[in-house]
């Protein structure tokens, strides 16, 4: 090890109380900002499930539609338009709206219809863990999340209820559709969906579009939005970012998070900032006594960031450990916690620069030294 | 005629200010040259230290000039004094300044660390200078493991590793007993034989003076006028 970094750590490791109370003070700093920065990725995530999982390559929404469970109403009969504009091989009509599922008990509890024939290849559920997507087009079928099955108080395939006062039966059971809004989704085909949420027939809520092959998607948009005015036709990606934008920024929960992860940013920073500089001025004189000998300045600087790193590395590795193990707690909840290799990067980059800037005052507190001061003690 | 090590000319040094300034030195002029050992002697605030860290650049003078290996240091930013000390000065201070985090070769290694020399040759060379203060054996010992004298001999062994043309010593031996005084001043005045090095030794125990090739006094911030020494004990031993 290079003579600078045994200094640098050594003097960090003398005081081990105040070590212990600086790596905690990163550790709880950045779990917080992983935790946020997690929430706020998953959330990103499971607001786009639907557009995810449908296979489109446009959608087509109501103006100003913000997200896929905006209730907005598109005609039905606009689909014939929608074919007819050059490149468009199908319009699927999906439907969707809230409703009430008759509890085994009596009562109700709010669930979410997902309205799409299958056939015609709508929009479908995944991860089918019992029945099959296909069974969905029997008069009453429905899907939903094992996960529900206590909120919905059912036990698997077969189970029966009612919902809006429509029979249903459960026909096919998915594994981890779950909404952020924690009602339940409730999948169905269109008219059976439409009878569920009380939609005339002549309405739909999206249009999936699938072009021909060879069709340009960019053309095909354009064309759709001069076919059809007062529409908006957005491919995949654009849907996302309107879904993630309206529920993580219009709802303010995004805010939420990064305020949350902004206060652990300044936790870590103040605490690193003010262990850092405690310990300079413990070992002032030693940082005089170098510069007496003919320190130059950065070699000064360079044990005080060394020890901000060593700080940042073990409080980010620890820190790591926890989120990871956050992150596998979360799992099954209705919001799981998801941090990539990508978020992973980015906050050891911010847990170093926590810490080499929280080494400022430190450096600060060493600018000022005269190497004068060793000669009177 | 060779040139001094040190030199400083009209040197003088105002301290505070208002009502409570001080001259700390009057018009010193003071050559230090290779092969002697130095001793600078005066009462408490006669400006001893002051003295020694102008020499050392570590105070620039207020008035006055000091060249220290033929480099000016009039001007100098706190940089390229610190430079200068890197280069020509090696420093020994009343209460060690060693390192506690530290082992007595990662001490002495660490003045050769500011310089940029790393690796089996410094190592080599931090060996060579601790069998020479006879403390090879301690090499791997904390300074809380080793006496006052020994923590001293380390100091000086830091001060030399990097084979400075001068070595300054602030009362080097006023932390120790005399058994470890006269020791620590034996292994100085040692050092001082070499001819291309000057060694200036700040203290106030005239028991100590046996060992200068040349003693000084200071009072007031002024140089006494020098007498002939009356013989280097040390060597006169040394050459029995």
């Amino acid at each position: 090890m290079a003579l600078v970094a045994t200094l640098a750590s050594r003097n960090l490791f003398q005081d081990r109380l105040r070590f212990v109370a600086t790596l905690i003070g990163i550790v709880f700093s950045v779990v917080l900002v992983m935790v946020q920065m997690g929430l706020y990725l998953g959330f990103g995530r499971m607001v786009t499930t639907m557009i995810d999982h449908a296979p489109a390559d446009l959608w087509v929404v109501a103006h100003g539609t913000n997200s896929f469970e905006d209730l907005s109403l598109l005609d039905a009969q606009m689909r014939d338009r929608l074919l007819a504009v050059k490149g468009v091989a199908a319009a699927v009509p999906v439907v969707i709206g809230f409703s009430g599922w008759r509890l085994p008990g009596g009562g109700m509890t709010p669930v979410f219809v997902v309205g799409s024939d299958p056939n015609a290849g709508g929009l479908a559920p995944w991860n089918i863990v019992a029945g099959s997507a296909q069974a969905l087009t029997g008069a009453g079928a429905v899907a939903i999340d094992k996960t529900y099955y206590d909120r919905l108080g059912v036990s698997g395939i077969g189970a029966k209820t009612e919902i809006r006062g429509q029979p249903a039966q459960v026909e096919a059971v998915t594994g981890g559709i779950r909404s952020f809004t924690t009602t339940p989704y409730v999948f169905a085909d269109l008219d059976a969906a439409r009878s569920y949420i009380g939609l005339p027939s002549n309405k739909v809520s999206h249009f999936l579009v699938r072009l021909k092959p060879g069709a340009d998607l960019r053309q095909v948009q354009s064309g759709i939005r001069s076919a059809v005015p007062g529409i908006d036709v957005l491919t995949p990606q654009e849907f996302r970012q309107r879904s993630r934008s309206f529920w993580l920024f219009g709802t303010g929960a995004g805010a939420a998070l990064f305020a949350g992860a902004l206060l652990g940013v300044i936790v870590g920073t103040v605490i690193v900032a003010q262990t850092l500089y405690s310990s300079t001025k413990d070992h002032l004189y030693e940082f005089a006594t170098l510069r007496a000998i003919g320190c130059s300045k950065r070699y000064l600087y360079s044990v005080i960031i060394l020890q901000a790193l060593i700080n940042a590395v073990l409080g980010f590795a620890v820190a790591a450990a926890i989120g990871l193990a956050v992150v596998a707690a979360s799992a099954g909840t209705s919001l799981p916690i998801v941090i990539t290799p990508l978020l992973m990067g980015a906050l050891l980059g911010l847990t170093v620069a926590m810490c080499v800037g929280s080494a400022i005052a430190a450096i600060s507190r060493i600018v000022r030294l005269e190497p004068m001061m060793v000669m009177a003690r | 005629m060779t040139q001094p090590i040190i030199a400083a000319n009209n040197v003088s040094k105002t301290l505070g200010a208002g009502a409570g300034q001080v001259h700390a030195l009057n018009h010193v002029d003071l050559s230090l040259n290779g092969g002697n050992l130095t001793m600078l002697m005066g009462p408490s605030g006669s400006g001893k230290t002051t003295l020694l860290s102008i020499l050392g650049g570590m105070l620039t003078p207020s008035e006055g000039k000091v060249q220290i290996c033929g480099v000016p240091t009039e001007g100098a930013s706190a940089e390229q004094l610190a430079e200068i000390r890197r280069r020509h000065i090696g420093f020994v201070f009343q209460t060690f300044h060693l390192f506690p985090t530290l082992t007595a070769a990662e001490n002495v290694q660490l003045a050769l660390d500011l310089r940029g020399e790393r690796g089996a040759g410094a190592r080599a060379r931090t060996r060579e200078v601790l069998t020479r203060v006879d403390l090879a054996r301690k090499a791997a010992a904390f300074p809380r493991e080793l006496s006052g004298g020994e923590q001293q001999r380390v100091a000086i062994a830091r001060a030399i590793v990097a084979d400075p043309a001068a070595i300054l010593a602030d009362e080097p031996t006023a932390a120790l007993d005399g058994a470890n005084g006269q020791e620590i001043m034996s292994i100085l005045a040692a050092i001082a034989k070499e001819p291309h090095r000057a060694v200036l030794v700040v203290t106030h125990d005239t028991r100590l003076t046996g060992f200068a090739d040349r003693t000084l006094r200071i009072e007031d911030g002024a140089l006494l006028p020098e007498e002939p020494s009356s013989g280097n004990v040390y060597r006169m031993r040394s050459n029995a």
